[in-house]
């Protein structure tokens, strides 16, 4: 009987879907749930958000799932709103920051002193602490949305753009790039039409695994007082209250907008490696 | 092998001199007002020509370029500047804030590797089990839990539910420096360092694992296995001698992280370090500080990935000097 199963069973399940692609499923899923829950945080109306005294600080019931803060505000709705904006900040930046990548890495193609430029610059900012670029920048800005958005794209392009220069590396030594050349097509032709459309798996996944670690330190640099102003509701700002009524016991404030910030972040995270096993399964294999 | 050193020097000094240049550039178009920033709340009191003559004192009315040179020529000698909010020498502050720093990046930095380490030969050897499932899940939450809402909840926990720790600072307040204990230090350390370990150990437990994992699958360990070692005396053996060194490397280049940990975890713990002087001088306009700590921790990462290229270089016969040199 065992030996019966033994045999089928792993012809079975490779006839359905393999592990890497179930594994794609559920964390595709669960970045589904995730956006149903911000495009909620859009929909929902100010009520929850109205100064009520009565109501302040009461601890996490049916009715107030997260809780109220210091002003009575319900702050299911708060994290969601604050993720929701976590969102559109983190994309914004991601996709800034994945362009920037892609055009910098692509100057490879049109001479060495450029591409030089392009590797010092690299190093330049991969010399200097996320955390401090990050101030510097948003300090020249003066803080508030843009110079947040700004901040993170401008700081989160390094590592993609060293991936992708050593990819169109390999690309540009290949034959036929080589006939492409002497065919006498120009550099710009050659980039669109045989690199381009190598780079953009490498280049979709690298822009969904910059995501989460845009949102992380968008939360990081408004925790920090740099970034979004307090009167936004972003996780950065709740996180930061919370910080002020610590020893008095009001665990809700902090522990759940944390949370679902966390989640967001592993699970888009979780889709990007999802994304790179099944799409680039050699690479995807490390870490 | 001095070759290599003056070389990596050589590019120390051009890249601090890039460094210096970019942020200046940045934090003078900054709207910030240094004038009015270091007057702070009496500015109202000021006369604008007052303020003129001010501006004047410190060089404002020059060009840009002028400023730049006048700073540089000032740093190239030693002299960082003079703090607008601590009123003292920005050289003096970075070296007693590093101080209180060194002794928490430091711990956590040993803590996160050698627990980093063990986890990540605890998964690497029991490959797709169970165990090496969790550790694994572990390390990816782990990886994209933010630092300071972890402080905030270990702060909550432990110091103000359980009681067991103070809550921030790096000395019990109200007590002259020189009276604080050493057991009040450790006690206002363990949170901090906790934090910053718990956060630091992902990265390299995921790396050692990953590299165990490849190294137990090389033909000289079925090769081992096929004289019958196993367990233990394997792995000391043939695996920790492949995996320590790139482990090792990995951890020291890991300095910026390190960094960029240490600002937030100072911010929650409040813990008077160098991370929480780079928020204050940056919320309160105080570029001298800004400038310093930024070149500063310029240094800090540059000795971390020397030291990583430097272990590789000395210790591994394999690596040759100029392959290091990317």
């Amino acid at each position: 009987m065992t030996e019966a199963i033994s045999k089928y069973w792993p012809l079975k399940r490779s006839g359905k879907r393999n592990r890497r692609k179930r594994a794609l499923v559920f964390s595709g899923i669960a970045v589904a749930l995730f956006l149903l829950l911000i495009a909620s945080g859009f929909l929902i109306g100010q009520e929850g958000l109205r100064v009520n005294f009565d109501g302040a600080f009461s601890a996490p019931s049916l009715a107030h799932p997260f809780g109220t803060d210091w002003l009575g505000r319900d702050m299911f709705i708060r994290t969601v709103k604050g993720l929701a904006l976590s969102f559109w900040v983190g994309l914004l930046a991601a996709f800034i920051s994945a362009v920037i990548a892609l055009l910098l890495s692509l100057l490879l193609l049109v001479n060495k002193t450029l591409d030089s430029l392009v590797t010092g610059l690299i190093d330049l900012f991969l010399a200097v602490p996320h955390i401090v670029s990050l101030i510097l920048i948003s300090f020249m800005l003066g803080g508030g949305l843009y110079g947040v958005v700004i901040a993170v794209a401008l700081t989160h392009w390094p590592r993609l753009a060293r991936l992708l220069r050593a990819e169109i590396m390999q690309i540009k030594n290949t034959e036929y790039i080589a006939v492409s050349r002497n065919l006498g097509k120009s550099w710009f032709w050659i980039a669109k039409h045989h690199i381009l459309p190598h780079l953009i798996p490498q280049l979709a996944i690298g822009f969904i695994l910059m995501f989460p670690h845009a949102i992380l330190h968008e939360a990081s640099i408004t925790f920090l007082g740099f970034g979004l102003s307090s009167e936004q509701p972003a996780i950065g700002i709740i996180l930061s209250e919370a910080m002020g009524y610590l020893s008095s016991g009001m665990w809700w404030l902090a522990v759940f907008p944390g949370l679902m910030l966390l989640l967001m972040v592993a699970v888009f995270d979780n889709l990007g490696r999802n994304l790179r096993k099944v799409f680039d399964p050699l690479k995807g294999q490390k870490q | 092998m001095i070759k290599f050193i003056l070389k990596k020097i050589g590019k120390l000094i051009g890249l601090l001199a890039a460094i210096s240049i970019l942020s200046f550039v940045l934090i003078s178009y900054s709207p910030v007002d240094p004038v009015r920033s270091y007057i702070g709340a009496e500015i109202a009191r000021i006369s604008p020509e007052q303020q003129k003559n001010i501006e004047a004192y410190w060089g404002l009315d020059q060009s840009k370029p002028q400023q730049f040179l006048q700073w540089a020529k000032a740093v190239a000698q030693g002299n960082l500047g003079n703090s607008l909010i601590y009123r003292k020498p920005v050289s003096e502050i970075i070296i007693e804030r590093f101080t209180a720093s060194l002794a928490l990046m430091g711990l956590a930095w040993l803590f996160s590797g050698v627990l980093g380490f063990f986890l990540g030969i605890l998964g690497g050897m029991n490959e797709g089990s169970t165990l090496d499932r969790f550790i694994k899940t572990y390390c990816f939450i782990l990886a994209s839990t933010p630092a300071f809402w972890l402080g905030l909840l270990l702060l909550m926990f432990f110091a103000s539910y359980l009681g067991w720790f103070p809550v921030g600072l790096a000395s019990p307040a109200g007590i002259l420096s020189e009276e604080v204990s050493f057991v009040d230090k450790i006690n206002h350390l363990i949170l901090p360092v906790l934090t910053l370990s718990i956060v630091g150990v992902a990265g390299i437990a995921l790396h050692t694992r990953e590299k165990l994992v490849e190294v137990l699958n090389s033909e000289f360990i079925r090769f081992a296995r096929a004289k019958g070692e196993s367990g233990m005396k394997l792995l000391w053996r043939h695996g920790l001698r492949n995996i320590s060194l790139p482990a090792i490397s990995l951890h020291f280049a890991s300095f910026g992280e390190l960094f960029g940990g240490a600002v937030l975890t100072e911010q929650v713990f409040s813990y008077p370090g160098l991370g929480q002087a780079v928020v204050k001088a940056g919320l309160g306009g105080d570029v001298p500080l800004l400038l310093g700590i930024t070149l500063f921790s310029v240094v800090f990462i540059f000795f971390g990935n020397f030291m990583a290229d430097l272990l590789y270089v000395a210790i591994d016969p394999r690596m040759k000097i100029k392959t290091v040199n990317d």
